[in-house]
């Protein structure tokens, strides 16, 4: 950060032991076309206040560590550049979860809800000694999109219904099990079709799709919700249908 | 002190950890496999690797061409018999990563399809276009969601061991989000921690990969082995070191200097193959050592690009063409686009050396037992002897799952024997671990732990480079102590205990230099050139066998420089030869097959 450009950028601070809650923080930093948010905020830490937490790993957009809301924006702090923000910048934790400390958000329903959509192969008792499973490109591509999930929770701090009810599943969640229910190899979608259509399984999502344009990875979890919407309506069709043959021939018989 | 105690405990979540713990988990039915990680799983290091895994996949392919690959490639550094059992395994596991979800690329066939890379004779780099890391990491993630067994500890710090008469017996680790120490009893520990190429200034890994697991280990009087061995990658992006996958010229790209010359047929790599047919072991399917070396002597001829980040080499993929950019090396292209300014379907990708893999780390037999009972390691935080002096591409995603899983395997069996731990003796050393903590916190003093892990950075690089030289290392030794002294005045600030990475970063700095320590000390006692340690002082530039086909083991040494000593390198069927690529690795390889026909 040689370049003597600076800026000053606001950021959410909170000490969960002594502040009744968040307040920002003015912080002037150098930096240059380059610089990201993350460099920012490491440059703060490095340099001006060492006790700022937040979360980071890769740097490179695909560890899903450092989502934070950018002037009310769910974003990757890897992803932000500077530049952007010429007119202000102001850096909060993510929406619509619990705040532990500074920019650190408290992910534990979010990681429940993702083990909940059983995001596993299941039913399939192939074993390594009976070789790989066949799938076509075609096959992939059913599923491929949305297999690019980086669980970085910014479409939970996009979506109102979460901010509504913590317990709804949610996009990314629901998403990864509707990546399952596609893929050739897996058996296990009635399993995870009870879920999905559980009080707060899919039919929470109202559609607003400001997941999808949150999205860091252009996963479109929006779509995913309401394909899962459509199957589980079919499926419903399919059991009425089968209740009213059932109660047809039922009804011959006598 | 809270206390938990658990069956196996695995410190790390990235690829070996999550794999480790799922095999104890199935090797142990019922038990509690504890899954710890300074980080949620899904931000472990494993995520950013690019370009693929090994196995000897196709019929023209075999255990025995992989196993002289590898051999070669590592100089003849590495334990042959743990070669063996590794490129014997390697196939098994990835059609067991196949299984369990992961989206590897296909052919038209729906059969999986195999790329080239560096060092390698044959197609046999398994991949999910230049996501492999990713999606290997996310497949063992979700797969380990099934097994009740194991419990995963996510953002808990672990400080130290808890060892009882030279077996392991447990750890103390930090639960970040409140603050609290907890100590861990376990019947087996693995440590799956990752590597260390943070002690560099410049280098490809994500801010977590500071080592301390390897420190750990090391303060226990475990040998950290090789490390002398840093792994430089050819083509990170300049300033952040940003991964550009080995793909990129596997799938065949080139590299170019300021004049738009393929330079590297001037280092042994040649003759040129034409432009869009990569030819295995030429020119830029060369090692990783071998091309970061050429670089190397180009910056130094001024024949590479000047830039404010320094000297680039280009690496230019446009003739592979938009769809094919687009399949193979979508990641690629998106960070190119991001952090470079470059869309590499338009213009070459400025590229130079940054590093990017420990060879070296924790001594392990080849069960990955280390030295203490019950202690193991596997992936990169390992020693196991897989790579010798330079790790080829594509080596170390199959490491993960073929060691992740024969650590979690003998782990298992240990805890199985394990006694009834000593409890009032373990409950005294997490006294201590809980004592030297607080002592941390309440540190007082005006140095900042930045400062030290920045000029600990640059000293690396300057003394324990691409080329080392007695001077040159002497110089980084000296700072090294100098920053040994300077880190106990690093004062932490009075905060809140909730994720109060202020103290961490200071451990993970704490640690870094003692591996630092074991690396400079390691090159300067290693009075030769191999692999990736190559020296330029008089006496030091060939490779010696006569007195360096040793590892180098490094132990602590409390306040002093780490002692250094040597172990035996097992050759099982391949004697060293000339390591040699290009049209000379392929008349020698031309001559033995002769030799063995005749």
């Amino acid at each position: 950060m040689a370049d003597t450009k600076t800026m000053t950028i606001k950021i959410s601070r909170y000490n969960p032991e002594k502040d009744g809650e968040p307040h920002l923080e003015l912080y002037t930093i150098p930096w240059s076309e380059k610089t990201v948010l993350l460099d920012a905020l490491q440059y703060i830490k490095d340099n001006l206040s060492p006790d700022l937490s937040f979360r980071s790993s890769c740097r490179m957009t695909i560890c899903g560590s450092c989502g934070v809301m950018i002037n009310g924006v769910p974003k990757l702090a890897c992803k932000a550049p500077l530049r952007e923000y010429q007119e202000g910048l102001t850096v909060e934790p993510l929406a619509n979860f619990p705040i532990e400390r500074d920019l650190v958000v408290d992910l534990t329903h979010f990681m429940e809800y993702i083990q909940a959509l059983k995001p596993y192969i299941l039913g399939n008792i192939r074993r390594p000694s009976d070789g790989p499973n066949k799938q076509t490109p075609e096959e992939i591509a059913k599923y491929h999109k949305y297999s690019m999930c980086i669980n970085c929770g910014l479409c939970y701090a996009a979506c109102p219904q979460f901010g509504l009810n913590p317990k709804f599943l949610g996009p990314a969640a629901i998403t990864l099990g509707r990546r399952y229910n596609l893929d050739s190899r897996d058996k296990g979608k009635s399993e995870r079709m009870e879920k999905i259509n559980s009080e707060n399984g899919v039919w929470g999502c109202t559609l607003v799709g400001y997941c999808s344009e949150v999205c860091p990875k252009h996963v479109d979890p929006a779509a995913a919700l309401q394909q899962c919407k459509v199957d589980s309506a079919l499926e419903f069709a399919a059991s009425v249908l089968n209740c009213k043959k059932k109660e047809a021939s039922h009804g011959n018989k006598a | 002190m809270h206390t938990i105690t658990v069956d196996v405990a695995i410190v790390g979540a990235g690829g070996a950890g999550i794999r480790a713990a799922i095999e104890a988990a199935r090797q142990l039915p019922g038990s509690e496999v504890a899954l710890l990680s300074k980080v949620y799983p899904m931000r472990s290091h494993t995520v950013a690797a690019e370009g693929g895994a090994a196995a000897a996949w196709q019929d023209i392919d075999s255990n025995d061409l992989h196993f002289n690959d590898t051999v070669s490639g590592g100089d003849w550094l590495c334990e042959q018999d743990v070669v063996e059992y590794f490129v014997a395994h390697c196939r098994e596991e990835m059609i067991q990563l196949e299984q369990w979800g992961c989206p590897w690329s296909r052919k038209p066939d729906g059969s999986i399809n195999v790329r080239n890379f560096g060092g390698m004779k044959v197609p046999r780099t398994l991949f999910a276009a230049d996501k492999t890391g990713f999606h290997m990491l996310h497949t063992l993630f979700q797969t380990s969601l099934k097994f009740p067994e194991i419990r995963r500890l996510d953002e808990f710090f672990v400080l130290d061991l808890l060892v009882d008469d030279g077996r392991v017996a447990g750890l103390v680790a930090m639960n970040m989000l409140e603050g609290e120490l907890v100590q861990v009893r376990a019947g087996a520990v693995v440590m799956a921690t990752g590597g260390a190429a943070r002690v560099y200034r410049y280098n490809t890994n994500a801010v977590i990969v500071t080592g301390e697991g390897m420190g750990i280990a090391y303060r226990h009087g475990v040998a950290l082995r090789d490390m002398e061995f840093m792994q430089y990658h050819p083509t990170g992006l300049p300033g952040t070191g940003i991964l550009i996958t080995e793909a990129s010229r596997g799938e065949g790209g080139v590299m170019l200097n300021k004049n738009g010359y393929r330079y590297l047929q001037d280092y042994g790599l040649g003759p040129e193959t034409p432009v869009g047919h990569p030819k295995p072991k030429f020119m830029e399917l060369g090692p990783r050592d071998k091309v970061s070396q050429a670089f190397w002597h180009e910056a130094r001829k001024g024949n590479m690009v000047r830039t404010p980040d320094g000297d680039v080499a280009m690496l230019d993929v446009r003739h592979l063409g938009r769809e094919k950019i687009l399949e193979r090396l979508p990641f690629i292209r998106e960070l190119s686009m991001f952090y470079a300014g470059v869309d590499p379907i338009d213009k070459p990708i400025p590229v130079r050396p940054t590093t990017h893999y420990t060879m070296g780390g924790i001594a392990t037999d080849q069960n990955c037992e280390t030295s203490i009972k019950g202690l193991f390691a596997a992936g990169e935080c390992s020693s196991v002897g897989l790579h010798g002096a330079n790790r080829l591409g594509s080596n170390s995603l199959a490491e993960i799952v073929v060691f992740g899983k024969v650590a979690g395997e003998h782990a298992a069996a240990r805890a199985r024997e394990a006694a009834q731990p000593n409890a009032s003796l373990l409950d005294a050393q997490a006294g201590d671990v809980e004592a030297w903590f607080n002592g941390l916190l309440s540190r007082k003093g005006k140095e900042k732990w930045a400062t030290i892990r920045d000029e600990m950075g640059l000293s690396m690089e300057d003394g324990c480079g691409i080329y080392r030289s007695a001077e040159l290392l002497q110089a980084t030794i000296d700072k090294l102590a100098e920053l040994k002294e300077r880190v106990k005045n690093v004062g932490v600030g009075p905060q809140s205990e909730v994720f109060n990475t202020d103290v961490l970063s200071l451990i993970e700095i704490e640690n870094g230099l003692e591996i630092a320590e074991a690396m400079a000390h390691s090159a300067i006692h290693r009075r030769e050139s191999r692999g990736a340690h190559q020296r330029l002082d008089e006496g030091c530039t060939q490779r010696d066998d006569e007195n360096f086909l040793r590892h180098s083991l490094a132990y602590y040494n409390k306040d002093a420089a780490p002692r250094i000593e040597y172990g035996p390198v097992k050759i099982t069927k391949s004697q060293p030869a000339k390591r040699v690529y290009g049209a000379e690795g392929a008349s020698q390889e031309k001559n033995s097959k002769e030799k063995g026909n005749g």
